[in-house]
């Protein structure tokens, strides 16, 4: 189990991911050396899956970011496995995520411009198995997104 | 913007599964040397194609058993700022992100809550006391992917 100051660090970790241990420690309080121990136990137990770099896709061109909420046919008892597997192919889907509510599923799209999206939209969106509906919400603007869990 | 050949693509795409990766294990898997590896590297960083970095942790081995997101209709558009408004729902720690959508809703929110009852806390008395806000719409996540995107 994790205790305070696992959890100090893991705050001090989550505002600023690219933190060297040395300067983390300092942050959080402890020696290196405990910073370092601790780093590694919460890895290998699993609390700590990765520290990931972030794309900006903008950068590379990709201006238009569209959420797709589905609804699924329900009646095939396979229906979120194949749709699921199929969507997984679509190289611009970046997000993909199940629901229990009013939507099934939401998959997150990135495209170079409108025409693109649209051509996405067409060609491998509406070809995805068992759809019941869709429903379109286009991105404008990101105001928070340093996803930090209040530990 | 910048292009990216094939050798730029592994490298992002292992930065993207471990961020943490030196830039000589980099070169090795990649086959470049250090200074290679590491050029290129600065030249992702430079260019802004790397953002940041962000860890990710298992949410329910740390006690967050739920997290929902909600779309958000602004009830009152114009009379209420939609500065106050984005202002006092980033503040709101169990809202991990907040983005402007056009369609049926004007914000869709990330909440994380231990559990239901702790998430209807937060909804009760956070989220519906925000200024400005409408109609409420919230779905429980049951699964999440992050696919690697169009750099596979």
């Amino acid at each position: 189990m994790l205790d305070d100051t696992d959890r100090r660090l893991l705050r001090h970790y989550q505002h600023d991911a690219a933190l060297p241990v040395a300067e983390l420690a300092e942050r959080a309080g402890v020696t290196p050396a405990t910073c370092a121990r601790r780093l590694d136990r919460m890895k290998s137990a699993g609390v700590i899956r990765a520290n990931r770099a972030v794309i900006d896709w903008r950068a590379l061109g990709y201006e238009v970011e569209v959420s797709l909420r589905v609804t699924l046919e329900k009646s095939h008892p396979r229906a979120f496995d194949e749709f699921l597997a199929a969507a997984r192919e679509v190289p611009e889907v970046v997000e993909i995520q199940t629901f229990l509510g009013r939507v099934d599923l939401r998959l997150s799209v990135i495209a170079r411009d409108m025409a693109h999206y649209q051509e996405i939209y067409r060609s491998a969106i509406l070809s995805l198995p068992h759809i019941a509906d869709i429903e379109a919400l286009m991105h404008v603007a990101r105001i928070k997104s340093d996803e930090i869990l209040p530990l | 913007m910048i292009e990216l050949d094939t050798t730029d693509r592994r490298l992002l795409r292992e930065l993207v599964r471990d961020a943490t990766q030196s830039a000589s294990t980099l070169g090795r898997k990649l086959g470049l040397s250090q200074p290679a590896t590491w050029r290129r590297i600065r030249r992702l960083h430079d260019s802004g194609v790397i953002k940041g970095q962000r860890l990710d942790l298992d949410h329910d081995r740390l006690g967050f058993g739920v997290t929902v997101f909600l779309g958000v209709k602004l009830a009152t558009k114009g009379r209420v700022s939609i500065d106050d408004f984005e202002r006092a729902v980033s503040a709101i720690p169990e809202v991990q992100t907040v983005e402007h959508i056009l369609g049926l809703y004007d914000y869709r929110l990330r909440v994380v809550a231990r559990d239901i009852s702790d998430f209807e806390r937060v909804l009760r008395r956070r989220i519906m006391m925000l200024p400005g806000v409408g109609d409420v719409e919230a779905n429980v996540m049951l699964s999440e992917e992050r696919r690697p995107g169009p750099i596979g």
